[in-house]
């Protein structure tokens, strides 16, 4: 754990280091916020105000500095602080994530498991070629069909943006809002397709594993029904690599759900940080990164402990068995 | 009995939905970049100041020709050279109903300097001021240290904020060029959290979301002619492809900058229009002919051949522009012969400044008779996500001077590079674009041609070293000609003198596209502002 803890603290540090650097050799970002009417002391007054007259190794130690207790600088666009205006966009993502993942297991558990019973038949071949389109479609070509169907063919579900919020707990979100899912629809489909596969894929190996099993032999011989076999028994077992590949996915789909973000212009945090790197808004783009490693952080933890709970023979190192 | 007058109550509730559904007067604007700040004073940057316009007001309006007429001031007039007075309007309430007059004007002026984090400052349009006076709180009277012809085109750019409403009495503000003293003034989130969005415009703030879109409603108060629409959406929609797709979707009415290849389709639906015109923006490549040496050029012994007035002529009439605009933008520019359209104030009137006339054989002549018979060789920087097909434009222009023996490779990046890069004066050539922010001639004068002079405040964008001193007295004197008619001539003189110097290419005008429903209609601006009280219905 304490070492995990270290490896964490390592990534983050490496991570401030290359992007502060790496963002300031691309430009100046005075040089394109900076209205082209103003005078050269103009342009210059406001490089001073920001601290970009002061050579790069001081700004980075006044970044650390600042960073040390616990304040990741203001967005140089918006004048917020950089974390708050994560925090701002973090919602919508969230949200956008967690319905793409219970797409992904609601589409791709039932058909990888049932893909599996009937590995031989045709049903199982047309559903395992699907999923090599889920595979291989680009998310944002499936994105932009959806749109040019459903949203201007049909006209069924709007195109773009978020609708209306609600604010719960003090975050606003879309799904409990009236008509709110209509907006999320499209967007967390796409984000799902391809998990949707992944999921599909692994369920359906899963389970060609464990209808050879002893156990399943044994329930068949009790008399238990097919379905129950396969959708008590062997879904239990075959969830642990899942949950697994799940978990990591659910952490890319937060971070760098920016392609289905763009598509769909939905207001979410990977939508900031294309913005951020357009604008060279420099804190923004750090404190997204760092952001984003500390999900990845605990989403392992979390897989971790949803392990022990799913197979009791897993224990985490340390923790006396 | 009971059961039919529930279905008579739910067959009006219904009528009623559909009715207000049918008759609201909605209008949704895709936007394709986003006010970073509904504060007026943040940031000035295209995307804030259309919102600025849209919920205060400025003293001064400009029309969609970028000429300035009546605002919050009704009249304005020079008192003595060195001092403008203001005729203030009168009745004019903000949103919180406090009345407004010539204090609000101040209170504004000392915010403007003093705003926390702001990435661009509006002081380049207050800085004149040293002086204000209040004769009556309907008359205000600035005085500036020199003649200065541009005071009432500069406090057209900055909204009027309420010192009323932010608890601070006008008549005590003490206002000096250094400084106003410690007053209280709103932050930039308490804009847009709503609490200080206290405006006079035509539109009310009802919510400012970052992403997530910007709702006004109309303004019962407003002084003017009451807006179309009675409530408005702005949503950003950053990327081309789905900004069109929403408008395709109906789930806008309206958006800014439509991709060019997809205006043919837009016209072809029958739900959807196109409204263009011609921008206050030129696209133009500048020459580093005052550096000793020019970076990247190759095959002149280290010698600057843009340094060459024959030169820099022969790389302008090898430039085929009717094709650049034809070819590559579609018809959607205008061939450029100086530095603003013709109709603006300053620039010459149409055919009197034609573009240079497109001229191969002349060009390699004049390339020999400067000593480069095989041309040389030089990069040209261009930015590819700034302008309309900048990088196209760039490609084509590549293209056409290898066809007078000069090799160029384009060197094309994103902006945050280029202008990075450019204001190191990293580029022989460069392609970009100058918008006149005052909507007159002497905005790209001073920033493109003019000598770099920090303390004149000249040449911001002038990183080529070009320096010419007829030009920058014809200027100076401009500057400081109050005479409209007089100084109008001043500016076409001090043009002509540029141009015939080839100290620059002008290549083309930027045309704004906007599509919308049929329903709407938009008057299109110069400055390429989107103003929702502009919209209104078809029928």
């Amino acid at each position: 754990m304490l070492r995990r803890l270290a490896q964490s603290l390592f990534v983050i540090a490496a991570m401030m280091v290359i992007v502060f650097f790496g963002v300031y050799l691309i430009g100046n970002p005075i040089d394109i916020l900076i209205s082209p009417d103003a005078s050269l002391q103009e342009i210059e007054d406001t490089k001073i105000r920001f601290g970009f007259d002061q050579p790069i190794h001081v700004q980075f130690l006044q970044f650390v500095g600042n960073a040390l207790q616990g304040n990741l600088g203001r967005s140089f666009v918006h004048g917020e602080s950089a974390v708050g205006l994560i925090l701002h966009y973090m919602p919508a993502t969230l949200e956008l994530a967690m319905l793409g993942l219970i797409f992904a297991i609601v589409l791709g558990l039932p058909l990888g498991v049932y893909a599996g019973y009937r590995a031989e038949q045709w049903q199982g071949k047309a559903i395992m070629t699907g999923t090599i389109f889920g595979f291989s479609l680009p998310n944002f070509w499936v994105g932009m069909l959806f749109i040019l169907f459903f949203s201007v063919h049909l006209q069924w579900l709007p195109s773009t943006g978020r609708g209306e919020t609600v604010e719960i707990l003090g975050l606003h979100l879309s799904v409990f809002a009236p008509g709110g899912l209509k907006y999320m629809l499209l967007p967390a489909l796409t984000l799902a397709l391809y998990k949707a596969s992944l999921v599909a894929r692994l369920a359906r190996a899963g389970t060609q594993e464990a209808l050879l099993q002893d156990y399943v032999k044994f329930a068949r011989a009790k008399g238990i029904s097919e379905s129950r076999i396969l959708f008590l028994h062997v879904l239990k077992n075959i969830l642990i690599p899942i949950v697994a590949v799940l978990g990591l996915e659910l952490g890319s789909m937060i971070a760098f759900a920016v392609v289905t973000e763009t598509v769909f212009s939905w207001p979410g945090m990977g939508k900031l940080l294309i913005d951020s790197i357009t604008k060279l808004d420099r804190p923004v783009i750090v404190a997204y990164l760092m952001m984003a490693v500390l999900i990845f952080v605990t989403i392992n933890l979390v897989v971790d402990l949803l392990y022990t709970w799913l197979d009791p023979r897993v224990r985490l190192i340390g923790e006396p068995s | 009995m009971k059961t039919v007058h529930k279905i008579r109550w739910m067959l009006m509730v219904s009528m009623m939905l559909w009715a207000s559904a049918s008759h609201a007067k909605d209008l949704r604007i895709g936007l394709a970049s986003e006010p970073s700040s509904a504060d007026p004073h943040f940031h000035n940057l295209g995307p804030n100041n259309q919102l600025m316009k849209t919920i205060f007001d400025p003293l001064v309006d400009t029309d969609d020709q970028q000429r300035i007429s009546p605002r919050l001031a009704t009249s304005w007039r020079t008192v003595t050279p060195t001092s403008w007075e203001f005729k203030l309007r009168k009745g004019v309430k903000f949103s919180d109903g406090s009345a407004f007059d010539a204090y609000d004007v101040i209170y504004s002026a000392c915010r403007i300097p003093l705003v926390k984090d702001s990435p661009s400052r509006f002081t380049t349009y207050t800085k004149a001021a040293v002086r204000f006076e209040v004769p009556d709180p309907h008359t205000l009277i600035v005085h500036t240290k020199s003649p200065y012809p541009l005071l009432p085109v500069d406090f057209s750019t900055w909204g009027v904020i309420s010192a009323k409403a932010n608890g601070v009495d006008g008549k005590a503000i003490n206002f000096t060029a250094e400084g106003c003293g410690a007053i209280k003034y709103p932050e930039s989130a308490e804009f847009n959290e709503g609490k200080a969005a206290i405006g006079t415009g035509p539109y009310l703030l009802v919510s400012f979301r970052r992403g997530e879109g910007i709702r006004l409603k109309r303004n019962p108060g407003h002084w003017g002619p009451a807006p179309a629409a009675e409530t408005v959406i702005m949503k950003a929609l950053t990327a081309d492809g789905p900004r069109v797709a929403a408008l395709f979707a109906g789930d806008v009415d309206l958006i800014e900058s439509p991709p060019l290849q997809d205006l043919e389709r837009i016209k072809a639906n029958k739900n959807l229009k196109v409204a263009q015109g011609i921008s206050n923006r030129v696209i133009y490549i500048h020459m580093a002919s005052g550096m000793p040496t020019a970076p990247s050029v190759t095959g002149t012994n280290g010698k600057n051949p843009l340094a060459d007035v024959r030169v820099r002529e022969a790389l302008s009439i090898a430039i085929n522009r009717d094709a650049i605009v034809s070819r590559i933008m579609g018809g959607v520019a205008i061939a450029a012969g100086e530095l603003l359209p013709p109709g603006m104030f300053g620039a010459h009137a149409a055919g009197q400044m034609k573009p240079p006339s497109f001229n191969v054989d002349r060009a390699k002549k004049l390339l020999a008779d400067a000593g480069y018979p095989n041309g040389f060789g030089i990069t040209l920087g261009t930015p590819n996500d700034r302008y309309i097909n900048d990088a196209q434009v760039a490609q084509a222009v590549a293209q056409m001077w290898a066809r007078i023996g000069v090799k160029v490779e384009v060197d094309a990046m994103t902006s945050a590079t280029f202008f990075s890069r450019r204001n190191k004066q990293e580029f022989a050539v460069f392609l970009a674009g100058w918008g006149s922010g005052t909507g007159e001639m002497s905005s790209p004068l001073k920033a493109l041609l003019a000598t770099a002079d920090k303390n004149k405040g000249f040449g911001a964008t002038n990183p080529t070293g070009y320096s010419n001193k007829a030009l920058d007295e014809g200027l100076t004197q401009a500057l400081q000609t109050v005479d409209d008619v007089a100084r109008e001539e001043l500016l076409r003189k001090t043009s002509r003198i540029g141009m015939s110097d080839w100290a620059i290419i002008p290549l083309h005008f930027e045309v704004t596209p906007w599509a919308m429903n049929s329903k709407f209609n938009m008057l299109p601006r110069v400055d390429q502002h989107t103003l929702p009280a502009d919209v209104t219905f078809s029928k």
